[in-house]
């Protein structure tokens, strides 16, 4: 079943009134399948950044549409659904937390949504399990690492029991043990079966989702499992984007005179080859 | 110039229930012209002892020597100590403020008293060494760059005050791919001159493994190792047990053996990785054919 | 450094007086600087001291610890109790070169001292015992009512939780600015008071611009949290008043009446012990 679908989405904005209109999404078509892992690379202003935030209303498309789960993100009225659905987590750790206590910010989301105090501390408290950060739930945010951080913010988002949770950039600013913690969190949800659409420009990341989207001034310019798009690493580079190590050395040992199946990305592929 | 630090120790809010000793008799000598790469994970005392090299910290107790002058000595000015010392922090680009980048590139060369003549040949000189085009950025706003090139003007500013000590705490973090490789670049070509010792702090163990004549490696406010990358990255397990990482491509290399790949040696470069992964294809090949005959 | 101050005091526990509902710790604090006011002698003090130190002792939170709070404020004590000692007509007691004392001024000035004192401490046992986010909780709920006339009480609790939340933010980033700056050889410490004023240009700008950053941020992700101001907003915590409030309301009362009583029979209380001493 699709859960996001983009009918030639076109976003424009302008600097100031006089400028001419800046094209940042230029007219694409994508389908997302509920429950996969999709990750989305592309440069700085690549319209990666733009594209997530088209999906849940937080930009509305000047041309073309967006439905999540069939509701369209420019009806008004469709708005809340459309964000119940899609949440959303940002880059800076800091600037998402609204709350000085743990546990009342996971409770924001819920709070809006209106929902009965009893039934908002169960999802406050399964939200905190499933990011490992229950026992900090009478802390302090500022007291908190930027991963520890992080993972309240998806705790945030995970107690609204979205269907689909739209991760911009969220390991950027941390350092290599955070980074790690909020990509276990984040394969544990998509295991969960929650569709997953991750937008990075880490390469290692990318490797994990079932499907990866690279983007260059506006459009689509590959998309597939990730096997099949880093066979392309010739393109990938020259669109001044990194390959993941292990292609980069396929390709060198390629280059060496190796016949080296196109396909691997992955450690364990290469682990498997080297011993066959 | 070089810099010695003798038994410091540090205390986070002392006297409070948070009290947390962050620095714990360290010691260490930084010779002219080195290049140091300085790892630990966050929380291990790095960014607490470099804000000692030029005094925004005050220790406890022990000694800090920059060049011939003592930092906390009696009649000292870690003012003018600070000035021989240029200082990158994390995520630098909140410290922009004047409205153009020339000026804001000024403000350095301007505390130091320079004239304007010299301050103008300064902004120049540290504009072009970070790859700002001059005609292109000086009166540009600083607020209107982009992420890259706020970092390089920040930078720049630092630079324009022609430190003897360098001190760079991550200063990639959170560049775009292409960014981060001018950064290193222009890194590649301070270190090429030789003329300032820097320090570099970074969780990337690659960049720190390809630029570093020394590795020091803090835990707990404390040396732990400290030696050429070569030797500090030999030590796997330690870095593994204390949450620190391997180079990228000394991490998948252990990961092959790991699995039960047959491979030699702790390659910190690609190039070395080609070599040996290279070696081993032609040698298993060929005992795979050896097998091929035999049958 | 700048993060070592230590703003909205709290005093963690988890005794009655911290459990309280916020709403009538608020309301029993009001009626207590009322009746601070309605009181017109020392004995009524006597039992403001004694309510203040029954609670204080509940609260477990150290006297030295309320005291301190009391530092700040010394010096506005001071200029009261000189104003009062001084400036009152009456019968003198002592000249003191062109000023008088009184023996009314000396009433007074211990009165009006006293009085002070009793209010910062029974409003700092609020602040003490209750935590800030309650706090808000409290004052919203009881604007609540004053919604019909335009109060805005939602947005008001919100723009407090979010000060809450951001304020050791603030203080980290003003910090590393400073030491930025001064990395860049900037001086905050020496020069005249306009020169320093000027200096602090590089340390405003980039806050401004990290605040408004961090506004922008923040009501980002607040949309797409589904925020769309009080309208339908639930609470986790639903403020429930129980047994603990109506034991404190017992009290409030108790004290609100004994005041009431000393202050109808004062007279005849005061003429009681007048006689007892006398005896």
């Amino acid at each position: 079943m699709t859960i996001i679908r983009t009918e030639n989405l076109v976003f424009e904005y302008r600097k100031d009134d006089e400028s001419p209109p800046v094209r940042a999404i230029g007219g694409v078509n994508i389908e997302i399948e509920e429950g996969s892992f999709t990750a989305i690379i592309g440069r700085n202003g690549s319209g990666k950044s733009t594209f997530a935030k088209n999906i849940n209303a937080l930009l509305l498309p000047t041309g073309g549409a967006v439905y999540v789960d069939g509701f369209r993100t420019s009806d008004e009225g469709a708005l809340w659904e459309v964000r119940r659905r899609a949440g959303m987590v940002f880059q800076n750790p800091d600037n998402q937390i609204v709350s000085a206590i743990i546990e009342d910010d996971v409770a924001f989301g819920p709070e809006n949504l209106g929902i009965a105090p009893d039934e908002i501390r169960r999802r406050v408290t399964d939200a905190l399990r499933a990011v490992d950060m229950y026992e900090a739930r009478a802390k302090s945010p500022h007291m908190l690492s930027g991963g520890q951080k992080q993972r309240v913010a998806i705790a945030g988002v995970v107690a609204m029991r979205p269907r689909c949770i739209v991760f911009d950039e969220p390991t950027a600013m941390l350092d290599p043990r955070g980074r790690r913690e909020v990509m276990d969190i984040l394969l544990r949800l998509h295991r969960d079966g929650i569709t997953v659409v991750l937008i990075t420009h880490f390469m290692e990341e990318a490797v994990k989702a079932d499907r990866v989207v690279i983007m260059d001034a506006g459009e689509i310019v590959l998309d597939g499992p990730p096997a099949e798009v880093f066979a392309h690493s010739d393109e990938i580079r020259a669109l001044r984007l990194d390959v993941p190590l292990t292609v980069d050395l396929c390709d060198r040992l390629r280059r060496r005179g190796h016949d080296i199946p196109r396909d691997i990305v992955g450690v364990e592929e290469m682990v498997a080859y080297l011993c066959r | 110039m070089s810099i010695t630090v003798k038994d410091l120790v540090y205390i986070y809010g002392e006297g409070t229930p948070y009290e947390t000793l962050a620095l714990d008799r360290v010691s260490l000598e930084i010779a002219d012209g080195e290049f140091v790469g300085l790892i630990g994970h966050t929380g291990s005392g790095k960014s607490t002892l470099v804000q000692h090299l030029n005094g925004l910290l005050k220790p406890k107790s022990g000694r800090v020597f920059v060049g011939d002058a003592e930092l906390w000595a009696k009649g000292a000015k870690p003012v003018e100590i600070r000035k021989k010392i240029g200082f990158l922090f994390q995520y630098p680009e909140y410290q922009l403020f004047e409205e153009s980048v020339y000026k804001d590139i000024a403000f350095g060369p301007a505390n130091l008293g320079l004239s304007k003549e010299e301050t103008d040949e300064r902004v120049r000189e540290s504009m072009a060494v970070v790859g700002l085009d001059f005609d292109a950025f000086a009166q540009r706003s600083p607020f209107d760059l982009s992420g890259g090139q706020k970092r390089k003007a920040v930078i720049a500013g630092v630079i324009a005050m022609r430190p003897e000590v360098l001190i760079l705490d991550e200063p990639t973090a959170g560049l775009d791919p292409r960014s981060q490789r001018d950064v290193l670049e222009m890194l590649e070509r301070i270190k090429a001159d030789r003329r300032v010792i820097v320090i570099l702090i970074s969780h990337n163990m690659d960049d720190i493994a390809r630029m570093a004549d020394r590795v020091i490696v803090l835990e707990k406010g404390r040396v732990a190792l400290s030696g050429s990358p070569a030797e500090v990255f030999a030590h796997e397990e330690f870095l593994h047990s204390i949450g620190l990482g391997l180079p990228p491509v000394t991490e998948l290399m252990r990961s092959l053996r790991l699995g039960g790949v047959d491979v030699e040696g702790s390659p910190l470069d690609v190039d070395e990785a080609e070599e040996l992964l290279d070696r081993y294809l032609r040698e298993s090949g060929a005992r795979r054919g050896d097998r091929g005959k035999l049958i | 450094m700048i993060r070592d101050i230590t703003i909205g005091q709290y005093y963690p526990g988890d005794t009655p007086v911290h459990r309280v509902d916020p709403r009538l710790k608020i309301v029993i604090t009001l009626v207590f600087i009322v009746m601070l006011f309605v009181t017109r002698d020392f004995l009524g003090y006597a039992v403001a001291v004694a309510a203040l130190g029954g609670v204080t002792a509940a609260s477990r939170v150290p006297p030295a610890f309320i005291l301190r709070g009391l530092k700040a404020i010394f010096l506005i004590l001071l200029f009261t109790f000189l104003l009062n000692m001084f400036m009152t007509t009456g019968t003198p007691l002592v000249k003191l070169g062109f000023l008088t004392v009184t023996r009314e001024g000396l009433y007074g000035a211990v009165f009006m001292g006293l009085r002070l004192v009793l209010l910062i401490v029974g409003s700092s046992l609020l602040t003490l015992t209750t935590k800030p986010i309650k706090l808000t909780d409290g004052i919203e709920s009881l604007l609540k009512p004053l919604r019909a006339f335009g109060v805005p009480a939602h947005e008001l609790a919100m723009m407090m939780t979010i000060a809450l939340r951001f304020i050791p933010t603030l203080l980290e980033e003003t910090d590393k600015i400073m030491k930025a700056q001064m990395a860049r050889g900037a001086d905050f410490e020496t020069g005249s008071i306009l020169r320093r004023a000027k200096n602090l240009v590089p340390i405003l700008v980039p806050l401004f611009i990290s605040a408004f950053r961090i506004a922008q941020d923040l009501a980002m992700a607040m949309e797409a949290r589904c925020y769309r101001g009080g309208e339908g907003r639930t609470k986790l915590h639903a403020l429930k008043m129980g047994r603990v409030d109506a034991v404190a309301m017992a009290f409030t009362a108790l004290f609100v009446a004994l005041l009431i009583l000393e202050r109808v029979y004062a007279g005849a209380i005061r003429a009681a012990l007048i006689s007892l001493f006398l005896v």
